[in-house]
């Protein structure tokens, strides 16, 4: 995955607080992906204005982690979404 | 038993009239008026209590949900209770002001269903001259607005074969998802397997077709893919397992385990307008009966599948085995799976006219068998 793309979640994909089970879901077209902390934290870094690396670097500071693990961690999630069309990537 | 999970989906028949007369409906063949429907109150009530008690996803169907003509006011309340929600429609009584009207509203998805991809294939199917036309010019509103879109092609034997121009016209229209459904045989499509039942070549000509285009369009296009389980050798989980994801809620406020439930005569089933949504989920007769696997037979009680399928469907045994608790005819473990497969075949090599869906309050049309 190119780091330079930008991740956008695209109309109709959302992040919901799912106050009934007191966990954070993504909500898309009759879907409902249920995210655990990290994928979670990944999400909340797209913002569709910076890039992959831009998250990672972000993510690598918050969480004291080493980058190349979190940008591992983001690329494999990130381009599963895009495999389900939950999340469009651009250049 | 512990308790169940509290479910992620509820389905909405706003209401059973619809322009269309599909010959697969899934609506039960006694189908509600108008009269007896769910005030725009009742199911913004319901809504509310839809999404206190777990649910994620509300799918506003029917009939035809744009024959509510307070279908904007409706998905405000769903919205407004925090529901995500999608419309399922064949895309009649829809213009685009009505779609800006449900786009600020705060509609999220809509399902477009095809009946073919053809005009004279489509109003053929329909029963609805000039259908085709209709649905393309909402197609282009929807694109235009930019509504999250996935095309819902229902196929059976006189159309399979226009399955690949499906796939076409799903990318044109810049859906993200197509939902590839085969025919199920429950409601009307049950007086209809003569004409509609697909030859076991189709099926896995279908399955072979959506194995290559799932290749080819990856992170382009999303297929969802129900085969023609009659062909099948093991059943389909239907609902997700009975009880356990999702509920439906017909137009007159009785809520429903699965859409063809009713056809289960022994089970009672209570209705919104006079228990608390949470109450029937969770202590309703009609949802405890096949929740989980307490109920099972052999040879689902001793099946290592018994979780993956939870025995097929419930409805599907009564229509073919007259016993909802016996395993679906379609697994490969069914007594009755050979004679399935041997009565599919002759549907397939039958010839019938189509059996038209009536309208509600019309008469029945007498089986074609």
């Amino acid at each position: 995955m190119d780091p330079a793309a930008i991740p956008t979640l695209p109309r109709g994909v959302r992040l919901h607080r799912d106050r009934v089970r007191e966990q954070w879901v993504l909500l898309a077209p009759e879907r409902a992906v249920t995210l655990d902390p990290i994928a979670h934290a990944i999400l909340s870094e797209v913002d569709g204005t910076r890039s992959l690396a831009e998250i990672t670097e972000a993510l690598a500071a918050r969480y004291a982690a080493p980058p190349e693990q979190i940008a591992a961690d983001a690329a494999g999630f990130l381009q599963a979404l895009h495999a389900r069309r939950f999340l469009d990537l651009s250049a | 038993m512990t308790k169940p999970k509290p479910p992620i989906a509820m389905l909405a028949e706003l209401t059973h009239r619809c322009p269309l007369s599909c010959p697969y409906c899934s609506n039960p063949l006694e189908l509600t008026r108008q009269e007896a429907e769910l005030s725009t109150d009742d199911w913004s009530r319901v809504f509310r209590e839809a999404a206190d008690l777990g649910v994620l996803q509300l799918h506003l169907s029917g009939g035809e949900p744009a024959a509510r003509r307070d279908l904007e006011d409706l998905v405000r309340a769903a919205c407004d209770a925090g529901l995500y929600t999608n419309l399922i429609t064949s895309g009649i009584g829809l213009t685009e002001r009505r779609l800006r009207a449900l786009d600020e509203a705060g509609l999220d998805h809509i399902q477009l269903s095809l009946q073919g991809t053809t005009p004279e294939m489509a109003d053929e199917i329909g029963g609805y001259r000039g259908g085709f036309a209709r649905k393309l010019q909402v197609a282009e509103w929807i694109g235009r607005i930019g509504f999250p879109l996935t095309l819902n092609a229902v196929l059976h034997r006189r159309n399979l074969h226009q399955l690949p121009r499906a796939l076409e016209m799903a990318l044109e229209m810049g859906a993200r998802r197509i939902e590839v459904a085969t025919v199920q045989f429950h409601g009307w499509a049950l007086k209809n397997r003569d004409a509609l039942m697909p030859t076991k070549a189709q099926a896995e000509e279908a399955t072979r077709l959506v194995a290559e285009a799932r290749t080819r369009l990856k992170g382009q296009l999303v297929i969802d893919y129900v085969p023609a389980d009659y062909h099948s050798d093991y059943p389909k989980r239907c609902m997700g397992g009975w009880g356990s994801t999702g509920l439906n809620v017909a137009p007159d406020g009785t809520v429903l385990p699965c859409h063809a439930a009713q056809t289960i005569p022994h089970l009672r089933f209570d209705s919104v307008r006079e228990l608390p949504l949470a109450e029937i989920w969770y202590e309703g007769a009609a949802f405890d009966a096949y929740r989980g696997t307490e109920w099972m037979q052999e040879p689902c009680a001793s099946c290592e599948r018994k979780t993956v399928d939870f025995g097929g469907c419930r409805c599907q045994a009564m229509a073919l085995a007259h016993d909802p608790a016996a395993t679906d005819p379609v697994c490969i473990k069914s007594p009755r799976h050979v004679d399935l497969q041997a009565r599919a075949a002759a549907h397939a090599a039958a010839a019938a006219p189509l059996s038209y869906r009536s309208a509600p309050g019309k008469p029945v049309p007498t089986p074609a068998e």
